[in-house]
């Protein structure tokens, strides 16, 4: 099995043809939106915040390679009525676990866009300071 | 007889196989591979000569030196400049542009004057003048691209009337659309006006002959990386006139004449404005590949490249869901393809055609404002050269039906 089937494996088209969460919130609790330098392609997260810390709900929006949003789309499943503590945990080991791809020093960036909106917007939630992991990816 | 599959053979890089299929390498405009005749032209430096230029009184340093300024007149004589004098050395055609933005521009942009560039241009010829025109709080302006992707040379003929600009500074051939600009008519018409003119030629000089003295430009960068030559190397051309007129860019070792404590007096040109060691093997390399061109004839390489411009169009023509930018006018067109197929990103694309040995360029292509204006977020391109076959071009639609394939579109 070649790379390029593995890196599009039916997992990563099935949610970039069918985004799951994909949109906007009414009311977003918190909201954090970033560009991919190295294709300028952008990608916007907004959360929901239960009163016990908790991620009730979350939409993403953007452009941008089917790795970026399909990582974006799988990744809302993930958290999805996670405390936002362990939300925070997510490193980029197991996201890349979920994907169940290598996407290479080219496309990594790709790939993990979305961890790094995620936490970015629940860092700013919390106003706590933003670890090195996260500022690096 | 120009033969592509001959000359191939002089490409050790274009030998490789890549993911186990042989390498369609579609991506000179943003580097060239090397001919041995290049590399084998830097090791002899570091084997058999290997010294610093202008200093020594010994026999390494010499022949150093010979070399490096023998470098200096091949590279006059490609361009046709009256004098190697006017051939400046730089890390790239950047820093060239970069040199002239801060001696020249420096010292001729005060407040509210205009720097007319044109909407096709490279980062490198933006960036610079944005920073420029910041410092000294001057305007802008940009010479619209029209629909057909050629520069509009009626607003270009409005706009020096308007704005009366010190410098039009613009690209010679398009990094994303590849269309050529009438080089010597923008410069006649900034001159006509009383402006300076700088062409940025880091895709036209690898591509096309090139004349200074036809073009009569007061200013030509280029890069050595695209044409063959090594990374590290770019070369400014500017009439001589104008660098006698203009400060240095970065002082220190051989730039000056005299040095005391308070001041010092600078070189003549061109070394007033080659600071410090300069990359003296890379400068040999691009002597090498300045012959190499030479011997193939630059007519030669501009009509085999037009050969695979009609190829690729009469090719992408018959793709369903591809997006072609740029002209079909063969005579104002380079061997530069961008593109776009429907439902699939460009950086999945590129991934794709990766696994089928086809290397292409995807992204913004260092033109964010250009492929902006084109409606996209980012392209494709793919672009030829001297050894580029036409059968690349067959691998690379083959990859297109791939990546259709992979993506049910």
């Amino acid at each position: 099995m070649s790379m390029s089937f593995d890196l599009y494996r039916e997992i990563i088209l099935d949610h970039y043809k069918n985004p799951r969460n994909k949109g906007t919130l009414k009311a977003p609790d918190a909201k954090w939106r970033e560009n991919n330098p190295l294709c300028g392609d952008v990608l916007e997260m907004q959360l929901k915040i239960s009163k016990d810390k908790k991620l009730e709900d979350i939409k993403f929006s953007g452009d941008g390679c089917a790795i970026s949003l399909s990582s974006a789309s799988i990744l809302t499943e993930m958290v999805k009525g996670k405390p936002l503590d362990e939300i925070l945990k997510i490193d980029k080991k197991k996201l890349l676990g979920e994907l169940g791809i290598d996407p290479g020093p080219s496309r990594i960036k790709c790939a993990l866009l979305s961890l790094k909106v995620l936490k970015m917007a629940v860092y700013s939630y919390l106003g706590k300071e933003i670890d090195r992991e996260t500022k690096d990816l | 007889m120009f033969d592509a599959k001959k000359i191939r053979k002089d490409f050790p890089a274009l030998q490789k196989k890549v993911h186990g299929k042989p390498l369609a390498f579609l991506d000179s405009a943003a580097s060239s591979q090397r001919p041995t005749q290049v590399l084998d032209a830097m090791r002899a430096y570091f084997e058999e000569y290997n010294a610093n230029v202008h200093r020594g009184i010994y026999e390494y340093s010499e022949m150093a030196t010979q070399k490096y300024e023998g470098a200096r007149r091949k590279i006059a004589k490609f361009i046709n400049s009256p004098s190697e004098k006017e051939i400046i050395f730089t890390k790239n055609c950047t820093e060239a542009i970069n040199l002239v933005s801060n001696s020249w521009g420096r010292s001729n942009i005060h407040k509210g004057d205009t720097i007319l560039l044109s909407q096709m241009e490279h980062h490198s010829n933006l960036v610079p003048w944005q920073m420029l025109a910041k410092e000294k709080s001057a305007r802008l302006e940009f010479i619209p691209l029209g629909d057909d992707f050629k520069l509009d040379l009626h607003e270009y003929e409005k706009l020096l009337h308007r704005h009366s600009p010190k410098i039009v500074s613009f690209t010679g051939v398009s990094n994303v659309l590849g269309t050529i600009t009438p080089a010597k008519q923008i410069v006649k018409m900034a001159h006509d006006s009383g402006a300076v003119a700088m062409v940025d030629g880091a895709q036209s000089v690898p591509h096309l002959p090139t004349d200074v003295q036809q073009l009569g430009a007061d200013f030509l960068a280029f890069s050595g990386h695209k044409m063959l030559g090594p990374t590290g190397i770019g070369v400014l051309h500017g009439k001589a006139e104008i660098l006698n007129s203009m400060p240095p860019f970065l002082g220190g070792g051989d730039m000056i004449k005299n040095v005391e404590f308070r001041e010092a007096t600078y070189a003549d040109i061109p070394y007033k404005f080659e600071a410090g060691t300069p990359p003296i093997a890379e400068v040999i390399g691009l002597g090498a590949a300045v012959d190499y061109l030479h011997k193939l004839g630059m007519q030669h390489v501009r009509e085999h490249e037009k050969k695979l411009v009609r190829y690729a169009l009469e090719k992408f023509d018959g793709l369903s869901g591809i997006t072609l930018y740029g002209t079909r006018d063969l005579s104002s067109r380079g061997g530069v393809f961008s593109f776009n197929l429907k439902g699939i990103h460009p950086h999945d694309l590129a991934s794709i055609l990766d696994q089928e040995g086809v290397a292409i360029r995807a992204g913004h292509l260092c033109a964010q404002p250009l492929v902006q204006k084109l409606g996209a977020v980012a392209t494709a391109r793919a672009s030829f050269y001297v050894y580029t076959l036409e059968e690349e071009i067959d691998q690379l639609a083959l990859g297109f039906q791939k990546a259709q394939k992979a993506f049910g579109v």
